[in-house]
């Protein structure tokens, strides 16, 4: 009887075992309670890319797995790692592709110059406009 | 019979545009005036016929034919009449049919309508966008023929993708197609002012109509591209730095660089070159951004077509276009004069000053685009560029802009004083200043782009009515409305946006029927889960009230949609408009313990970004309509004074 009873009780904690072999993903709906860490989690989780969506983060994403990288990047906050550490964990495991914030390294150098080259064109060609209208008009009288 | 009718007449269509091209070419080389005659005609002709195809291909999805192939891909028989309308359109080779025909309707319409134009130029730029649209119909008939037929026909087709039954992205592509063929237009101008070497300002103001046209479409498709991305994705953003976002951004970009420079050349004579550039500019742009999103080299929530070997078609009909009239320009820009001269202090410096901000931001926009697929092109590194590399690079300069923006029209042409300028703007610096004060003390830990741009938006705001000030309000020209409506929107925009950015809140939480959430001054009661069935869905719809501090309670309802045909779930969020903001609901899946996900934003100010986009797109509108209006007075004033003397 006692036997049977064991596998009766056995049987209901099935799903429950299940449970364990798969970890659930307690935070990916569901907040912080900290405000401070829930925002420092929400600004990391928007730089996050969902590697299993099509141009979305994990912030805004119904795929299961931004879920679980939400819970985690949730409870690695909550048990005080800075977003930098975990964004940093993350990348060690998928690669560069998780991060909206290219790091700069070797390859990514190029873009993050990009903005000032631009920039530093754009005034050398507004100066030279200026400049040679300016010695234009000397010419003219 | 239809599809074979639509198929004879793209044909058809494509003809006339080889014989517009032909008459164009043959009649510029051998100098031989009686070939031009015939160039109108066949322009209408061939708008009729491309027309007459893309309506058959509507009709088609309207009687949903499920013996033709595209129609079985994009439609079901059990739909709603307006998404199988738009489901011509909602798919590849339909889009690209759409594409061609705007382009032959508005090369129909030049053939109608230009009469200022000297007749090489208008000869000229009539064989140039044939020359476009024979690409584009090369594609069609060669690479993807929306009228393909299949056999065994089906019992029923694979419907259109849920998340493209909505009215927003009904009307969001053939808005921008409308936006990309003006700018193709631009292009043809510019084109045809090259090669018979006629830049002046009878073209700027012939190509300026088109180039503003372009322009209310292009802001409106980006506008309502953004209203359908944060209502129907289910999270509330509204721009994501998404690589097919980008795509129409940079077209966007370059079109209002093209738009100010253009009103330079047209009113002084000034930056000729410049304004060539970038109408080619402009237009390589569109196309890229056609290839981005229509050849599947990006994946991304937009691109639902996914196809390398089109990829390759559209590359080399990009290389041909974009190549070629970058060779043009290298070797006529020598011969083209700079124009008239001015101060850097003047209404002409902050024209060139907005020309490359706007510029420098279309680069930055291009690499950070592009750079991730150049990557993955060259080496085994993949990496993701998204909104922090693109607010930090573009933020501070966009700011620049608008700064610039608000003190430009204040300055006189040719040159000003500085001293000057500054007496004229001193209220909306003042105001900006205050507001700023005000922010950093009032509110707590709001980044610096948004808190700047938010102060800014202050000054702007009224300093983009300043050029009213004193002046006879009943004989201001319309395009001077036209500039300070769109002005005072790029104000309400940034307010939205940065009210968004920095004050939203949310609230996610599992909820059972009779709980109760509060989000900022709203008390929101999840009252019960109910079934109920639309035309081609069933849903799942949570009965939600909500109730604003002690006003009257609102009763909403966000779904979850199940659609039968595509095996495919979209949340359905519920919105609550007021003044001062949007409540944002949405339904997830539920627990094991029974339990609902509601995830609640209330999120202030955030509708001001779209009336913010309308307001632009409506100015630009005013503009384009005085500008007309004035041109056809100037003309009937000629043909009066020609008469009297």
């Amino acid at each position: 009887m006692t036997r049977f009873l064991f596998l009766f009780a056995l049987l209901f904690s099935a799903p429950v075992m299940a449970q364990n072999a798969l970890p659930a993903s307690p935070y990916a709906h569901q907040q912080l309670d900290d405000p401070v860490q829930e925002e420092k989690a929400r600004s990391l989780m928007e730089e996050l890319r969902c590697l299993k969506c099509q141009s979305q983060s994990i912030a805004d994403s119904d795929a299961p797995m931004a879920g679980d990288m939400r819970s985690q990047v949730r409870e690695r906050i909550a048990a005080g790692a800075t977003p930098e550490e975990v964004r940093s964990w993350l990348i060690e495991r998928y690669g560069d592709w998780v991060t909206y914030n290219p790091p700069v390294n070797a390859i990514t150098w190029p873009l993050w110059i990009a903005p000032g080259v631009l920039l530093i064109f754009a005034i050398w060609l507004a100066r030279g406009l200026f400049r040679r209208r300016k010695t234009n008009q000397k010419d003219a009288s | 019979m239809i599809a074979e009718a639509g198929l004879i007449a793209l044909w058809l269509a494509a003809s006339m545009a080889f014989l517009q091209f032909a008459l164009c070419t043959i009649g510029l080389v051998k100098g031989q005036d009686e070939f031009f005659a015939a160039i109108r005609p066949v322009a209408i002709a061939q708008g009729v016929l491309v027309a007459l195809s893309f309506l058959l291909l509507v009709w088609l999805f309207v009687r949903s034919d499920m013996s033709v192939k595209l129609v079985v891909a994009n439609s079901v028989a059990i739909k709603p009449l307006i998404y199988k309308i738009s489901g011509a359109w909602g798919n590849h080779e339909g889009s690209m049919l759409l594409w061609v025909a705007i382009m032959g309707l508005a090369g129909a319409c030049i053939g109608i309508f230009e009469r200022n134009l000297k007749t090489k130029t208008l000869v000229t730029t009539l064989g140039a966008q044939a020359f476009i649209s024979i690409g584009f119909y090369a594609y069609l008939l060669i690479a993807s023929n929306p009228f393909e037929r299949i056999f065994p026909v089906p019992a029923d087709g694979q419907g259109l993708n849920p998340l493209l039954q909505d009215i927003g992205l009904a009307l969001h592509p053939p808005t921008l197609y409308i936006g990309y063929v003006g700018l193709s237009i631009a292009f043809s101008f510019a084109v045809g002012a090259m090669i018979t070497r006629d830049v002046g300002p009878e073209f700027a103001k012939a190509m300026r109509p088109w180039v503003l046209g372009a322009w209310v479409f292009l802001t409106l498709g980006i506008t309502a591209g953004s209203y359908w991305a944060y209502y129907e994705l289910g999270w509330g953003g509204w721009w994501f730095w998404d690589p097919v976002e980008n795509a129409s951004l940079m077209p966007w970009l370059a079109a209002t660089a093209l738009l100010h420079s253009v009103t330079v050349l047209a009113t002084r004579d000034g930056l000729r070159a410049w304004t060539l550039m970038l109408a080619v500019v402009a237009f390589s742009m569109s196309m890229i951004g056609t290839f981005l999103v229509r050849s599947g080299v990006l994946t991304s929530v937009h691109a639902f077509a996914v196809d390398p070997e089109r990829g390759s078609f559209i590359l080399a009909l990009l290389a041909i276009y974009i190549g070629g009239a970058m060779a043009l320009f290298a070797l006529r820009v020598g011969t083209v004069k700079e124009g008239s001269q001015f101060e850097p202090v003047s209404r002409e410096g902050a024209l060139v000053a907005n020309n490359l901000l706007l510029s420098a931001i279309l680069g930055i926009v291009f690499i950070g685009t592009l750079y991730p697929l150049v990557v993955e092109g060259f080496s085994d590194e993949m990496i993701s560029v998204g909104p922090p590399y693109f607010n930090l690079a573009t933020g501070p300069l966009a700011l620049i802009l608008v700064a610039i923006m608000a003190a430009g029209p204040l300055l006189r042409w040719r040159r000003d004083q500085a001293k000057a300028l500054l007496n004229r703007i001193s209220i909306p610096v003042f105001l900006t200043a205050a507001a700023l004060f005000a922010l950093v003390i009032f509110t707590t830990s709001m980044s610096v782009l948004p808190l700047l741009g938010l102060a800014l938006a202050a000054g702007i705001a009224v300093a983009s009515f300043a050029p009213l000030w004193k002046r006879n309000l009943r004989r201001t020209p319309m395009h001077v409305y036209g500039m300070v409506l769109a002005h005072f929107g790029v104000a309400v925009a940034l307010v939205g946006m940065a009210s968004e950015t920095s004050f939203t809140e949310e609230k996610l939480v599992a909820a059972t029927p009779g709980d109760e959430i509060m989000v900022n001054n709203w008390k929101i009661k999840f009252q019960a889960i109910e079934p109920v069935a639309g035309p081609n869905w069933t849903a799942l719809e949570a009965r939600v009230t909500a109730q604003y501090e002690d006003e009257a309670i609102h009763e909403i309802a966000p779904q979850n949609r199940m659609f039968a045909s595509a095996q495919m779930q979209t949340s359905e969020a519920a919105l609550l408009t007021r003044w001062n903001g949007q409540l944002y609901v949405v339904l997830g899946d539920s627990d094991e313990q029974g339990r609902w996900q509601l995830r609640v934003w209330w999120k202030p100010f955030v509708t001001l970004i779209w009336y913010g986009g309308v307001l632009i797109a409506l100015g630009g509108l005013l503009a384009m309509i005085g500008r007309l209006r004035r041109a056809v007075r100037q003309k009937q004033q000629r043909a009066y004074a020609e008469a009297v003397i």
